[in-house]
Parts: C-alpha cells; sequence; structure tokens
C-alpha cells in the first residue's frame, strides 16, 4: 500500500524527523488560509500515488496566500497518470544548499533491511545507480541486531565527508528513518530530497513510504491511511472480497485461480494476438460467491469483449466455479461470450453443471485461450 | 531417491486441527504420507482422524514420535513463530503454506532457521511432493508421478498445469518444489538446483519463475557454472504491468528491475532454453534427454 507524502511526513514528525511545517488543502481556499498562516512563501504539492509529480505541473510555488488559492485550483482536479488530484500539501519554500537521498528497502537477495545514502539526492535512485553507481552508500542490517548505531554513523560521514556537523544530523536522520520504517511496516522508505539550507541544517522536504500490505491486519493506524479515493473502485471491492483484481488496458477480461497461472494466461493471451483486461486471482479456495463477483468486476469494465475462465483444480474445486458461473449468469447479463477452461478436482461435476446451464467447457488452456481472443475479434 | 523429503520423513503438521491444516492432512494421509504427529497448543492429547497424536509444542513432536520434517498450516498471525519453533526443536525441514507473513518478520525468521541448521521451503507456497513417496503440503497428488524430472516453482496453479503437462507427456517427477512467492522465502532456486544435480533420480529439471526480483538470473548463472543436468526454464508475467503487485507479495516489477524479458534473456543468454508455453515445457525436456 501506498501512502501520500502528507501522510509519511506525519510519520517522520512523530519519529523526530525534521519536516518542514505544512497542512493538506481539498480545496483553493483551504490552500490559501494554510499559507496566510505559515506566512511565507509556499510550495503547493499535488498529493496523489505517482512519480513525476513535478514534470506533470502538479508541484508549483506561490509567493503570495493569493497566488497559492491560484496555483491550488489549477492543481486540485488535475490528472497526473490517470488519477485525479483531490489534495495538495501546502508547504514553506525552502531554500537549498544540497540535496541527498536516503532511503531502505527490503533487499531481497541478501535478506536484510538495506539503507542507502546518496549526495545525489532529488532525482530518482535508479538513475544515480546507472549512471553514478559509485555515489550510492549502502549499510545491510542484520535482522538480528536491527541498525546499529555504528553503521548510521558511517553511512552519514560517506554522505557528508569532512562535515562533522551534518554527519552528526544525518546519523539521528538515519537512525530515525529506520525506526519510522520498522514501527510502520514498510517495505521502502526514502527521503529524497533531503535538503541542507543555507545555515547547515538537514530537513527531509519530500518523503515516501510503501506499507508491506501484509502488516495491515495488525497496524489499525496505518491501514486507516488507506487512500481509497486515489484507487480505482473496482480495485477495492475486488480486494474486500479476497480477489486481487488489477486492471489492464485490453479487451480479453481473465478469471483465473492462482496468481503464476494467471500471469501465464495473460502472456497467453499476448502470445494469440489479443491483449488482457486485466489480472484477476479468485484465490486457493474459492466459493461460488467469489465467482458471482468477479465476473461481475469483470463485466463491469467496458473494454471487455470476451471473458476467459481458466481454472486448475487443485484446491479450488471446479464445480464451485462452475455454480459460481451459473448464479453470476442468472443476476447479471452477460453482455459478451465467455469461454471456459477447468480441468482437476471434480472437473466432470463442473462440465455437467455448466452444460445444464447452456454453457460448454474445455480441458485444454491453449484452445480456451485462443477461442477467447478470437471471440474478442482480435 | 527424491531431494528434501522421500518416504522415510516423519512429519508433524502445525495447524493440524484449523480448516486448512484439517483438510490438508487427510489428503497427506491418503498419499501415503507419514503424519508421525500433530500440533495445536491447547489440544495436546487428542488425536486428529482416530490415529495422529496431537501435541501442544513442536518439541514433544520430536521427542514422542520422532518427527523430522514440518509441515504449516496456521494463521499468518502465528506462522512467522511457528517457523521458528519447529526449528528451535530441531526439526530440519519446515514447508510454511501460509500466506501474509510481514517481510520484516521473514527477515529474522529465515536468519534463525538457518541458523539453527534447518531448510524452510515457503511461504506461501504449495509445499513439496516426491511423487510415491510424501507430499508436504497441497500440491494434487494425482496430477504427479514417479520419475525422472526435478521440478521447482515461485506459483502454485501454474506448476500443477507444468507438471500436468509433463506427466500427460510421459515425464514423471523425481520431486516437485514449491518455493513461494514471497519477496523474503526460504529455499530458493539455487539450492533447488543443486540438490536436484546431487539427486541421482533426477535428469532434468524444470524451473518456473516469474517477474520480481532477481532469483531466476542468480539461477541463470548458477546453471551455467554448476550445473551439469539439462534445465528448461518458463516465466510468466511478460504482460505485467511495472509497479504492481501480481497477486504474489513477491511478483512486482520495481522501476525497471526484475521483469520477464530480463528473466527471460538472462537464462538465454547462461545457454538455458526457455518455453514459451507452458505446454512447451515436455517437448523441450523430451528434446533435451534425447527420448
Amino acid at each position: 500500500m501506498n501512502i501520500h507524502e502528507y501522510q509519511a511526513k506525519e510519520i517522520f514528525r512523530q519519529h523526530g524527523i525534521p519536516v518542514p511545517p505544512g497542512e493538506v488543502a481539498t480545496t483553493a481556499e483551504q490552500a490559501e488560509k494554510i499559507a496566510a498562516k505559515l506566512g511565507t512563501k509556499v510550495v503547493v504539492k499535488a498529493q496523489v500515488h505517482a512519480g513525476g509529480r513535478g514534470k506533470a505541473g502538479g508541484v508549483k510555488l506561490a509567493a503570495t496566500p493569493a497566488q497559492a488559492r491560484e496555483v491550488a485550483s489549477e492543481i486540485l482536479g488535475m490528472q497526473i497518470k490517470g488519477l485525479t488530484v483531490a489534495r495538495v500539501l501546502v508547504t514553506p519554500a525552502e531554500e537549498i544548499e544540497h540535496e541527498a537521498y536516503v532511503g531502505a528497502i527490503v533487499d531481497r537477495a541478501s535478506g536484510t533491511v538495506v539503507l542507502m545514502a546518496s549526495p545525489e539526492g532529488g532525482i530518482d535512485i535508479e538513475e544515480v545507480a546507472a549512471k553514478t553507481p559509485e555515489l550510492i552508500f549502502r549499510e545491510h542490517v542484520d535482522p538480528r541486531y536491527g541498525l546499529l548505531p555504528h553503521q548510521a554513523s558511517r553511512l552519514a560521514h560517506k554522505l557528508y565527508p569532512g562535515d562533522p556537523g551534518r554527519a552528526r544530523q544525518a546519523a539521528d536522520i538515519i537512525r530515525k528513518l529506520y525506526a519510522s520504517m520498522v514501527d510502520a511496516g514498510a517495505s521502502l522508505i526514502e527521503i529524497n530530497p533531503l535538503i541542507t539550507t543555507p545555515s547547515g541544517e538537514l530537513r527531509a522536504i519530500d518523503a515516501k513510504i510503501n506499507i508491506d500490505d501484509n502488516e495491515l491486519s495488525r497496524r489499525e493506524e496505518i491501514s486507516a491511511l488507506r487512500d481509497i479515493e486515489s484507487e480505482a473502485p473496482a480495485e477495492v471491492e475486488a480486494r474486500s472480497k479476497g480477489l486481487t483484481y488489477i486492471k489492464l488496458e485490453g479487451n480479453v477480461g481473465c478469471c483465473v485461480n492462482g496468481a503464476g497461472l494467471a500471469m501465464a494466461t495473460m502472456d497467453l493471451v499476448k502470445h494469440y494476438g489479443g491483449e488482457p483486461a486485466n489480472f484477476l486471482d479468485i484465490g486457493g479456495s474459492s466459493s461460488p460467491e467469489k465467482v458471482v463477483t468477479a465476473l461481475r468486476i469483470i463485466m463491469a469494465d467496458p473494454a471487455v469483449k470476451s471473458i476467459l475462465f481458466n481454472i486448475f483444480g487443485g484446491i479450488t474445486r471446479c464445480d464451485d466455479v462452475a455454480n459460481g458461473i451459473v448464479e453470476a449468469s442468472k443476476g447479471i447479463e452477460l453482455k459478451v461470450p465467455i469461454t471456459i477452461r477447468l480441468t482437476g478436482t471434480n472437473e466432470q461435476q463442473a462440465v455437467r453443471i455448466l452444460e445444464g446451464a447452456g454453457f460448454s467447457a474445455m480441458t485444454d488452456m491453449d484452445e480456451a485461450v485462443r477461442k477467447a481472443v478470437e471471440l474478442a475479434g482480435n | 531417491m527424491a531431494i528434501f523429503a522421500d518416504s522415510s520423513t516423519r512429519v508433524v503438521v502445525q495447524g493440524i486441527t484449523g480448516r486448512d491444516g484439517s483438510f490438508h492432512s487427510a489428503q497427506m494421509l491418503e498419499y501415503g504420507t507419514k503424519i508421525a504427529a500433530g500440533v495445536t497448543p491447547g489440544k495436546g492429547g487428542q488425536k486428529f482422524d482416530g490415529k495422529v497424536p496431537i501435541f501442544d509444542t513442536v518439541e514433544e513432536a520430536v521427542r514422542k514420535e520422532g518427527a523430522t520434517a514440518s509441515v504449516i498450516y496456521v494463521p499468518a498471525a502465528f506462522a512467522a513463530s511457528a517457523i521458528c519453533e519447529a526449528a528451535d526443536s530441531g526439526v530440519k525441514l519446515i514447508v510454511c503454506i501460509t500466506e501474509g507473513i510481514p517481510v520484516l518478520d521473514m527477515l529474522r525468521t529465515t536468519r534463525y532457521v538457518a541458523d539453527k541448521g534447518a531448510r524452510l521451503i515457503g511461504p506461501n507456497c504449495p509445499g513439496m511432493i516426491s511423487p510415491g513417496q510424501a507430499k508436504l503440503g497441497i500440491i494434487p497428488g494425482q496430477i504427479v508421478e514417479q520419475g525422472p524430472i526435478g521440478v521447482v516453482s515461485r506459483s502454485g496453479t501454474l506448476t500443477y498445469e507444468v507438471v500436468w503437462a509433463l506427466t500427460r507427456e510421459g515425464f514423471g517427477q523425481s520431486s516437485c518444489i514449491g518455493i513461494g512467492g514471497d519477496p523474503v522465502i526460504g529455499t530458493n532456486f539455487i539450492d533447488c538446483l543443486d540438490a536436484f544435480e546431487q539427486d541421482p533420480q533426477t535428469e532434468a529439471i524444470v524451473l518456473i519463475g516469474e517477474i520480481g526480483g532477481a532469483d531466476e538470473q542468480n539461477a541463470a548463472r548458477h546453471i551455467r557454472e554448476h550445473l551439469s543436468k539439462p534445465v528448461v526454464g518458463f516465466v510468466a508475467g511478460r504482460t505485467a504491468p511495472p509497479g504492481r503487485r501480481m497477486g504474489h507479495a513477491g511478483a512486482i516489477i520495481s522501476g525497471s528491475q526484475g521483469t520477464a524479458a530480463e528473466k527471460i534473456a538472462t537464462f538465454r543468454d547462461n545457454g538455458v532454453e526457455v518455453a514459451e508455453r507452458p505446454v512447451d515445457v515436455p517437448a523441450i525436456v523430451s528434446k533435451q534427454l534425447n527420448v
């Protein structure tokens, strides 16, 4: 789960990381009031789950409260990478002497959290890694001991060599960043940029935190940060029913059990000249109700011209899926053709159930995918 | 022969009285797996299926029934602790089926298991099966057959699809291992490749990967340097968009890292043939084995 910059900054504040003041506005009038209260030149920043906000025109300077109102009205309602901006953060415009990067991620290969720092801040860290990898410094955190003080200090001194004042501040920020990560259950946490002000103070002027979805059930206060409005409604509905649905650009709706098979099915749709309309995993033990929900979500996408079911019955029983399809067909008008492939547990019963309701079913995956692609008019 | 578990493996099921645990324990018993004991804290002294003794702790299951492997079906909130308990009790093979364990917990847990000298398969996996000998997890017994092919995969149902295709074409399996779809897991591709290389029954290996991380790329280089047996690859997720988690917690393209194209290219650069479609796997295996 992604959280917004203003929410991430609040987590930083709670952990004592220096963050400029600022408040969130949902209207231009509110933005003006916040700017007046701050009493200084401000930046108005779109709060949306998309990278490249600045380039898209979602971050603007304002010298006066009236100007803050003006730019806020431009940014609010704006579309950035298909997402509508519903909120802006109004925060003082800082004078910047230097921009650094500090972050931490879960490193899959080493099975540790890796802390990273670079004096090349303000740009995408992947870009730094590609162009000047020698300017990224790293510390691996042994999960048995957590971040040790000397590691934070070593990283800080590499970041600001010959500058003990800033290194001391940075070591403190790095320790607090790691603590924020652990407390929030984050899989990624970044300050980019960590700026140096003209008076030599460090401040986090942007913040990014990705929360591990598996942490949400035990962290109510973090779960509450989810911004449902910023997500596709179909994906929200799917999640609430225990399904994973991701909308894509094509016209062949896919309903599959298991994430790996769902990806392989999408790939096969493409292989036969079609484009998948979505990723949808109905999960392991699928009840007829889940199938009804899945079918409704796929049908609601106007781009879908053909629907493909691909079920490999193991734990999932094919007859459960068949019952779900039949049940769903009674409740919703099926406006597009459905191709069903089922094999495995209770395959015979499933075929009988489907044929009794006027559907046909096949057992070969490639044959079914080819047919579904053809029916979509590709 | 087989890898990791065979007919001599004595299994303790953690969470044997739960909904999933009891269902799959019955299936494992039916397959012929030796389930020595079950563990559900608070239900010690009862019996599962009228014959399998249930204990409060894994330690008792090891001491009294000689359990050597554990299969874990406990809910996500308790699963990391269950893994540590198994490792601490002297169990050498731990298979964790549970999905949803926080990754920061898994960092500590995988380290703990390694420190205790145990092997963890999973979490968030279908487990493993050594056809005709033992089933530790949820891979359907009816789709496998004994034979010379080692299968290792990050997925569940996609594995079944490929295994079933192999079985239909007459290629049985030595062992099928589902290593799990999470970003931090116990046993990786390389561990399984090395074990299959050492296993006299295995003649060829099928490796099923997906987007996210660099486990496939590392495996590809390892195959060129260390494996004599032929390996056939498949990678799911060519059409997956970047930055989205495709069902599995670990199946995500981060920035430009971990795409299917990158993985397939790395396999091919290292001399590993990659199947375009799951159904193509048996034909490539057949070609590699000259049968």
